[in-house]
């Protein structure tokens, strides 16, 4: 018998009413200051979208998030748990943050179930059965699951993205951040993997998404943060953010990308 | 502007195609043997002259081959006479009753001939063993495990040296040889390496300062030294350093000697694989919240050893035939017990040396042929994530 999963599963809850804190982070590369001063609240729910010029600091901000980077200076809390050295938290923080990159990095020598029921299994001691059928059940959701038994190296790149997601969710996360999910992606296959952004937005899932996906911005975001050497430059409700851009610096970003 | 029929040249005109190619069976040239014959040994001419060099060579060995070891070769006899070039048999091929007669001594060397009995049943332990690590859909593999690692060795000690509490005499290291002690020192050295040089590896790239600097110490000094000042270390070194009765036995220490030596190589090898991982992997395996040693042993070693595989194959293949050393500290090996044999005057004749060292060609052929086709097969069943 299967277990049963109810058809629209909503995000597991969070612990507290903010999904992220970060106060006064600091970050450097050896002698280089690569995020300077960041201060960023996140409430459970919020869908962010963060943009800037490469090199700004995006992806190492979001990527600070479940402690990729160390960060140097200042306090990052997690869903009531900070980040520091104790690799016990670092762990707990992942388990509760999915995350989904550019290059997908999925794991080539395993087929498409067992990426997605590795972490399940070994992470969370989840029965194998039950796993699979949480497995099988994200990959209906992400449109792929007569591809269950291929590997990674057998889809396109829109599906390995999707795949991704669905590892990610399988973990039940309360938290998940895109790491530029569609730059690497052929432009027929950027719309796949949006729209099934969208629809985790849909479901109330607290979302960090480091993108230059405008359209995807209006239509989901609750805030878009506009980062730039390191900086939050400027943060607003999409609206605003798009037809009254206060800063010098964002209204020549955004007057380059959007044309 | 005129359209253009699918049948028609494409013009500088807009072209539309009206009627799909259906896929066409791939020209005669291209299939079959003589289209095998022609893409890999004809199609240039450098191709063309190592073709001819190949088979030529191949036409002048294989018959002397074959002449020596069948045609030629003696196959009954009691002693040298049988083996001395005669009258009407002028050229002598392999003296096989030389190799019949000494054939336990190559085995079991000096092991008492009435507990030869318990060299086999090693040999039996092990080749189940083996059978059940090798052979993939072999059942409860899990238990082959503890078996092989556990069970086994365990069970080979005690039959091997004897425990007299359960009735087997004791019987001293140097009194094994020949087969039994090549096949002893290569198999502690393949299994203890592979493990103690995943460790090394993964200690090299810890970013643990101590543990790094002690797995670099270890790698660079072992292989800063050539396997012969190793085992002359463990044998003749080590008991100035330790009291007689701490001392443990010769063999002991050259398995010792040689299984760290191994290790040092097979670190590096690992390490090799390990560099060829992307960070992308370390990256995906800890956002799914998998710790350090699940990510290694889950995701980072299946992957690195897939690409290590023809190294790590290469290193047990060298380490196979580097256990001919231990007889520089006088462990008799395959090798030695041939070597003593050879001189033996009863069978004295032009032949007998050769006989002896065909022997042993063939044993360690069979042997690093059999290691290079199972690392084949594990490399192409390994491939499959990579077919499209």
């Amino acid at each position: 018998m299967e277990p049963t999963i109810s058809a629209a599963p909503k995000p597991t809850p969070l612990n507290t009413a903010i999904a992220v804190e970060i106060v006064g982070m600091h970050k450097w590369y050896g002698d280089f200051h690569v995020l300077r001063d960041i201060n960023l609240r996140i409430k459970g729910g919020e869908r962010i979208v963060i943009c800037g010029p490469s090199g700004s600091g995006k992806s190492t901000m979001i990527r600070c998030i479940n402690r990729l980077e160390e960060h140097q200076r200042g306090r990052i809390i997690v869903d009531g748990v900070e980040l520091a050295n104790d690799l016990k938290k670092i762990d707990e923080v992942r388990r509760d943050v999915g995350m989904v990159f550019q290059h997908f990095n999925l794991f080539p020598h395993l087929t498409v179930l067992e990426n997605c029921t590795l972490a399940p299994i070994w992470v969370r001691k989840m029965p194998k059965k039950e796993a699979d059928a949480i497995a099988q059940h994200y990959l209906k959701r992400v449109k792929i699951p007569e591809q269950a038994s291929k590997y990674p190296g057998q889809l396109s790149g829109g599906q390995q993205q999707r795949v991704a997601i669905a590892r990610a969710l399988c973990m039940s996360p309360k938290i998940m951040l895109f790491d530029e999910p569609t730059s690497a992606l052929d432009p027929e296959m950027v719309k796949e993997v949006l729209d099934t952004m969208v629809g985790l937005a849909e479901d109330g899932m607290t979302m960090l998404v480091v993108s230059h996906e405008m359209g995807f911005a209006r239509q989901v975001a609750n805030r878009v943060v506009f980062m730039d050497e390191g900086q939050i430059i400027e943060a607003n409700a999409p609206d605003e953010f798009f037809s009254h851009p206060q800063h010098e610096r964002t209204k020549l970003f955004l007057s380059q990308i959007l044309r | 502007m005129t359209m253009l029929d699918g049948n028609q040249a494409v013009g500088e005109i807009s072209f539309v195609r009206r009627t799909p190619i259906a896929p066409l069976p791939p020209p005669l040239a291209m299939a079959g043997a003589l289209g095998w014959v022609r893409a890999n040994l004809l199609s240039s001419p450098s191709n063309i002259a190592l073709t001819v060099v190949t088979a030529l060579f191949l036409l002048w060995m294989i018959p002397e081959a074959v002449n020596f070891l069948f045609i030629d070769a003696v196959w009954s006899g009691s002693d040298r006479l049988a083996c001395l070039p005669s009258a009407q048999q002028p050229e002598i091929g392999a003296c096989w009753p030389f190799v019949w007669e000494r054939l336990p001594y190559f085995i079991y060397g000096s092991y008492p001939i009435p507990q030869r009995w318990r060299v086999d049943a090693f040999f039996v332990l092990l080749a189940i063993g083996v059978g059940w690590m090798l052979w993939l859909n072999a059942p409860r593999r899990d238990l082959g495990v503890v078996y092989f690692f556990v069970v086994m060795p365990i069970a080979s000690v005690i039959l091997l040296t004897g425990l007299a509490a359960i009735g087997l005499p004791p019987v001293d290291t140097t009194l094994w040889g020949g087969v039994l002690v090549t096949i002893t020192v290569a198999s502690v050295g393949i299994v203890v390496s592979l493990p103690l040089g995943v460790l090394l590896a993964l200690g090299r790239r810890s970013r643990m300062p101590t543990v790094k600097t002690l797995s670099v110490i270890f790698i660079e000094f072992v292989r800063g030294v050539p396997l012969i000042t190793v085992l002359f270390m463990a044998s003749v070194m080590l008991p100035l350093f330790v009291p007689d009765e701490w001392s443990p036995d010769k063999l002991l220490r050259a398995l010792v000697g040689i299984a760290l030596f191994a290790s040092a190589y097979m670190a590096e090898v690992v390490r090799a694989g390990l560099q060829a991982i992307p960070k992308g992997q370390y990256e995906g395996a800890m956002s799914v919240g998998l710790g350090y040693w699940q990510m290694m042993r889950l995701i980072v070693l299946p992957q690195a050893l897939k690409v290590t595989i023809p190294n790590i194959v290469n290193t047990y293949i060298g380490l196979f035939k580097d256990t001919t050393l231990v007889f520089i500290v006088g462990i008799f090996d395959l090798l030695k017990a041939i070597e003593v044999s050879r001189i033996d005057p009863k069978w004295a004749a032009p032949v007998t040396s050769t006989t002896g060292y065909a022997v042993a060609a063939i044993f360690y052929f069979v042997f690093c042929y059999a290691m290079s086709r199972y690392a084949r097969s594990t490399e192409a069943r390994l491939a499959q994530s990579e077919k499209r």
